[in-house]
């Protein structure tokens, strides 16, 4: 079969990251990690729509700062959103002087984002690349789900959709952590329909993905200090360990998912955190922060996307999803 | 070419808890009808209304009740907790209504919150005509007029 793994030998790294959320992840066990947070979720704007725009716009900002770069070094910029049409990021992207390709991969969009970026850096053709995603619990509870002040029991393997949004200047200069290698993902249809348990529909792809990249890398999982999903939450979690037991592969003591992470066990957030944003701010935030204070050598993050829509969920379709993978390194 | 992943899926699964969420909707949806029920004794002692115009009026206020709740922000927590408790008494069809309404503000007044409100209330409202058409025409059948 052919390989969907591909290996960069020292040509592309992770410049500098930026991350803003809202005021439940702010509070969550991550909240110090992130560069940018905000009291309520309005975050100074008149509707969630522009509130999820601020964030984005808030991470790219930072992640440009950072970087110490200009628009000008930056040749491209990768983004993506939950929202119908991309339309977050679109306009976003109006703010900025930088070439723009839109992405969608649901919640994977964050590692889609970043693998993209890390293969078009290793062509050659690109120096800089901007990634960015964004999510934001009301306008994808308003798109997904119910409007946010109807009152209803929710199903406890139910996530919730992280406020928040994760940037990254990925370059061909050498920085402290390394993109050691990716793993496109497939869409992996596990039959299951039902939206409120995500995490059940997502953990297939993520086992599919992971298997393929240590079957290609010709690694075990011990490789890796830790292996990350994006939002298989508590259920999903438990899924994914169970079918890698099977196929032979325990991940029982290095597996963490970023839906776990982000929030604490009394925060009312059901089986955890979702959204492109889950797996961002986790990332680019938190990880980041380990790689660079040496707590970190090397990770397998694994972003599961749900490619969903409420319209064809109603024509009694079932879910079909995706997972992307990216090793990070850090590098002396 | 998928694998079967039904059976680690099911194996996996977290159990509804039905039988505390079937005591906490009895006991919150019987304290709602309770209170109705009060106040429609209140309307017919204090404003001395027929036990009719006194049970409409009850109606009114516990949608009135619900609608500012939504408003303030606060149903949504009160309807997680309760479940059908909540959603089961015409309160639950105002919270519909409202938070519908509510989230259709940033479009607009016609388009937002006129068609809006009726996202979630539209296929109660629907059903409810069809269904009262029905019965009805049953109860001419049966009963005559």
């Amino acid at each position: 079969m052919k390989k969907s793994t591909f290996i960069f030998n020292d040509t592309v790294y992770l410049k500098s990251t930026g991350t803003s959320v809202g005021p439940l992840e702010k509070a969550g066990p991550l909240g110090e990690y992130f560069d940018r947070s905000y009291e309520d979720n309005y975050c100074k704007e008149k509707t969630w729509e522009s509130a999820e725009q601020r964030l984005l716009d808030d991470s790219i900002t930072i992640a440009i700062t950072k970087s110490g770069l200009k628009q000008d070094d930056i040749d491209l910029a990768l983004a993506g959103d939950l929202i119908n049409q991309n339309v977050i990021s679109n306009y976003v992207m109006r703010n900025y002087d930088i070439p723009f390709l839109g992405m969608y991969g649901a919640c994977s969009t964050s590692m889609e984002t970043l693998l993209t970026a890390s293969l078009l850096i290793d062509s050659k053709n690109f120096s800089n690349i901007l990634v960015a995603v964004s999510s934001h619990n009301a306008t994808a509870e308003r798109q997904y789900r119910y409007p946010t002040e109807y009152g209803v029991k929710r199903a406890e393997s139910s996530t919730f959709t992280v406020t928040g949004s994760g940037a990254a200047i990925v370059s061909n200069q050498k920085s402290n952590i390394r993109i050691a290698s990716v793993t496109v993902g497939k869409v992996i249809d596990a039959n299951q329909s039902d939206p409120n348990d995500m995490g059940s529909a997502m953990a297939p792809a993520a086992s599919d993905t992971i298997i393929r990249h240590l079957n290609e890398r010709g690694v075990n999982p011990e490789y890796y200090d830790m292996i990350v999903t994006g939002d298989l939450s508590k259920v999903g979690s438990k899924i994914l360990v169970d079918i890698m037991k099977e196929e032979g592969f325990d991940l029982s003591n290095i597996h963490d998912d970023c839906g776990k992470l982000i929030y604490s066990e009394d925060q009312p957030v059901f089986a955890g955190g979702s959204g492109c944003a889950c797996s961002a701010v986790v990332t680019y935030g938190y990880f980041k922060n380990l790689f660079d204070n040496k707590k970190l050598n090397r990770i397998l993050v694994v972003a599961t996307g749900a490619l969903l829509n409420p319209t064809i969920l109603l024509q009694n379709e079932t879910i079909p999803c995706i997972a992307h993978a990216v090793a990070l390194e850090r590098c002396e | 070419m998928n694998k079967d992943y039904s059976d680690i899926i099911k194996r996996n699964a977290l159990k509804p808890k039905y039988l505390k969420n079937f005591i906490i909707a009895f006991v919150t949806g019987g304290l709602i009808g309770i209170f109705g029920q009060g106040l429609a004794d209140i309307y017919v002692n204090l404003l001395d209304l027929s036990r009719d115009a006194a049970n409409s009026l009850m109606s009114v206020t516990l949608i009135l009740i619900s609608a500012l709740l939504t408003g303030f922000g606060v149903w949504d927590y009160f309807g997680a907790f309760a479940g059908a408790g909540a959603f089961v008494p015409i309160t639950g069809f105002a919270n519909a209504m409202t938070s519908a309404a509510l989230e259709g503000k940033s479009e607009g007044i016609t388009l937002g919150i006129g068609s809006g409100m009726f996202k979630l209330a539209g296929s109660v409202i629907a059903f409810g005509c069809a269904s009262a058409y029905i019965v009805g025409i049953l109860r001419y059948i049966f009963f005559g007029a």
